[in-house]
């Protein structure tokens, strides 16, 4: 039974509940208390012990369901008919009792498999699947592409060479005995690969997750399927909150070894300066302040809806971020992605300033105007956009003062190095006032993208 | 394992728990047991107002426990929380031992004679005699162990579940002048929390996790019938319809098992026989608690009370 429950939590950890061991230890311990009799007790039991969160217990929930649910062995509905007709067959063809018990003689020639399934006795079946599945090691499969090895391995350890020897055998002596046989063999088949499918399910699953994510985490945004935009949604939320959990960490850290000594006098005061408690010097770490000026012109318009989606995360991350979007004028959006939820939020950005034909330097003068004063020499300016201009006046003076009274300015660009000054494309005018330009085409880049210019304030 | 009757003792914890006046279901009566059994705290999350505190009473009423509790908030230290040296104590009694002191180290010729001679004096003063526990320690000190309940966890900082971990996982605390203080009985710990901020998983990982959610519609008729024994069985099924009903709707917050009980109280007191239309608008304050969930719900009244009713007739 103890290898059932490791295997259940192997299970679990393939439906994306996080298990510890010393988790799996408490959950034996109370398994021990509770025993195996009542499942709604087991279940309610590990859904304590092992699941931490809501949604964990909803996970584990179904993981239990599905891994106490064997399927049950299958057999030809008319199988049961066709033995009747045998018997009574034979019955009428002969009605010496010898014929019959010669028939059992020659079951008993025949290989374990073969006896286990012309009985369809169910039970000793499922339980040779089991072993057989065990045998194969079935719980190491991780890929849908491996159903057939693993249905192969578990029929092989079930005995299925010896089988096809009697079934050849048969179908010389006994074709009556050797058709039951086939039938039997293919509920067989079906009932192994239902097992494997079931065990797919269970293990494989964060497995196939994680493959899925990594290709769509390296595709590039533009080219980016509609059935596949939920799951980059998916995708850029979670490195969102990956985000916010490297860096939400309070922002003092204390310096051991230099001693502060104006604070430490001050401190020390009422004992006449005698100095009994010390202070030490802290390093302050300046709060990340960003600007993100993002393009939603048509010409990225299947990209900037990525880019909000990283924005209004990061809104989420850092306290102090002003947001703007533009195409042909530049509005501030940032009460928009503070107040509503992404998909809201983006559906309104759009809608009030997306679609047209982008003017970067229209929008630039825009900014000038408006709130060149929010930015400080602490301020990062995050610029996402493709730099096509439409041949208008790509205003680099304006880009340059920004970077003069800015920390620093960052570009990032969906299209490839190659593309960058090619037809209308300004980027080489304005990359020469940028600090740091990156091209920015799949999730990946762009969250390395982010977590550097938010690691560079830690 | 034939000879455990899990499903007998899990039903004693509910029996034993509904004599007090709390009606449990079988997940939290389950987490109940097992807590027990293996000796883990639990961590109740859920929303306001299910009966998180109230388990915690609960379980110290059946068990015949004192109750400790530790309510958490913002800036909660382990001076307030642990334990804490007696700093007035420690001086008076300086002060009077004074000429004591000076007899002791009269004979030492030299300092450093006299140093070693304090030094035998060992820590007269970090005893326990000066020493202030506070909840926890107190929790750990009842020889006939306590039910220990830190209340509203998330309010607390981050620091301060570090804190609890010794205590969560061993029954322990280390005060560094005394040593470590192991629990004469271990305590069954409840934490609660309202999920205001995630808990860290080394908290999460030394507790059972338990969420209690809103009851479904049997389990609610049967607490409202145990807490307002005088409400008539139609009202009782018609108003807990009723509630069931507005947490369909999306609300800023959703009316829990503690306002359902203030409303029956209410009913009850306003001797409504069944549930009216007038009725309900005047007594809708009790159920929620900011005006614009009032003003969604009004609208709705009529069809719920309907709803409400027929459900009654048929189910």
């Amino acid at each position: 039974m103890r290898e059932n429950l490791h295997r259940f939590f192997r299970a679990a950890r393939g439906a994306g509940v996080r298990l510890s061991p010393a988790e799996s230890i408490d959950a034996m311990r109370a398994v021990s208390k509770v025993g195996f009799t009542d499942r709604t007790i087991l279940r309610d039991t590990f859904l304590l012990t092992l699941a931490k969160t809501q949604d964990e217990k909803k996970a584990l929930g179904d993981c239990f369901d599905l891994f106490f649910d064997q399927p049950e062995p299958q057999s030809p509905p008319e199988d049961g008919k066709a033995e009747e007709q045998d018997q009574s067959g034979s019955n009428s063809a002969s009605d010496s009792p010898g014929d019959s018990s010669g028939g059992d003689e020659q079951a008993d020639g025949l290989g374990q498999l073969a006896q286990m399934l012309l009985a369809q006795d169910r039970n000793q079946i499922s339980a040779a699947i089991a072993n057989a599945a065990s045998a194969a090691s079935l719980s190491d499969i991780r890929y849908f592409t491996q159903r057939g090895i693993f249905s192969g391995r578990i029929l092989d350890q079930m005995g299925l060479e010896r089988l096809r020897d009697d079934l050849d055998n048969l179908t010389a002596t006994n074709p009556a005995m050797a058709e039951r046989l086939t039938n039997a063999l293919d509920g067989l088949r079906g009932t192994v690969r239902e097992t494997v499918s079931q065990a797919l399910m269970l293990y494989g699953r964060e497995e196939a997750e994680n493959l899925r994510n990594d290709i769509l985490r390296n595709a590039p945004l533009s080219r980016i399927e509609p059935r596949q935009v939920e799951q980059m949604r998916h995708l850029i939320r979670q490195i969102a909150r990956r985000l916010r959990e490297r860096y939400s960490k309070p922002r003092k850290r204390q310096r051991r070894g230099h001693l502060d000594v104006r604070r430490t006098i001050r401190r020390n005061a009422a004992w006449g300066g005698v100095p009994f408690l010390t202070a030490w010097k802290r390093r302050h770490r300046d709060k990340p302040k960003i600007i993100a000026i993002c393009d939603v012109s048509g010409s990225v318009a299947r990209v900037s809806d990525f880019f909000l989606l990283l924005i209004h995360s990061l809104h989420e991350v850092v306290d102090d971020v002003r947001s703007f979007a533009f195409s042909g004028h530049l509005i501030e959006v940032s009460d928009i992605l503070e107040s509503k939820s992404p998909e809201e939020a983006m559906a309104e950005i759009m809608s009030k300033a997306g679609f047209g034909s982008s003017d970067y330097g229209n929008s630039f003068s825009d900014f000038e105007h408006g709130w060149m004063s929010a930015i400080t020499p602490q301020t990062t300016v995050i610029v996402l956009g493709d730099a096509r201009s439409n041949n208008l006046d790509p205003r680099a003076d304006i880009l340059r003062r920004i970077a003069e009274r800015s920390k620093r300015v960052v570009w990032l660009n969906p299209e490839g190095r190659m593309a960058w000054g090619w037809g209308d494309s300004e980027m080489p005018r304005y990359s020469t006032f940028c600090t740091v330009v990156r091209q920015c085409a799949t999730a990946k880049q762009l969250e390395r993208a982010v977590s550097d210019i938010v690691a560079s304030y830690q | 394992m034939a000879d455990i009757r899990p499903s007998a003792s899990i039903e004693a914890v509910e029996s034993g728990l509904a004599a007090q006046g709390y009606i449990a279901s079988r997940q939290i009566a389950t987490a109940v047991y097992l807590a027990q059994q293996i000796e883990k705290p639990i961590l109740v999350e859920g929303p306001a107002g299910v009966g998180k505190t109230e388990l915690a009473k609960a379980i110290a009423a059946w068990r015949g426990m004192k109750m400790i509790r530790l309510q958490c908030y913002e800036g909660l230290d382990e001076a307030k929380a642990l334990y804490e040296w007696k700093y007035a104590k420690q001086l008076l009694y300086t002060q009077i031992l004074k000429d004591k002191l000076g007899e002791v180290l009269g004979g030492a010729p030299t300092l450093e004679a006299a140093l070693n001679q304090l030094h035998d004096f060992g820590d007269v003063f970090f005893s326990k005699e000066f020493v202030e526990p506070r909840p926890l320690l107190q929790a750990l000190e009842q020889p006939a162990g306590c039910v220990l309940l830190i209340d509203e966890i998330d309010k607390s900082d981050a620091e301060f579940e570090s804190l609890l971990l010794e205590i969560l996982s061993d029954f322990q605390v280390t005060i560094p002048e005394l040593g470590t203080v192991v629990a004469v009985a271990a305590p069954t710990v409840i934490l609660t929390s309202n999920s205001e901020r995630d808990l860290g998983d080394a908290l999460k990982r030394r507790c059972l996790h338990l969420h209690i959610g809103f009851p479904e519609q049997r389990l609610e008729e049967r607490i409202v019938e145990s807490r307002v024994p005088g409400i008539s069985q139609t009202l009782r099924k018609q108003m807990v319809g009723f509630i069931h009903e507005v947490r369909t709707l999306d609300l800023k917050k959703l009316p829990s098992v503690s306002e359902t009980i203030d409303w029956a109280r209410v009913l009850v007191l306003l001797q409504a026989p069944e549930l009216g239309h007038e009725v309900v608008k005047d007594t809708l304050n009790v159920l929620l608690k900011y005006e614009a969930d009032i003003e969604a719900t009004m609208p709705q009244v009529s069809t719920f009370i309907a709803k409400a009713s027929r459900q009654n007739v048929f189910g």
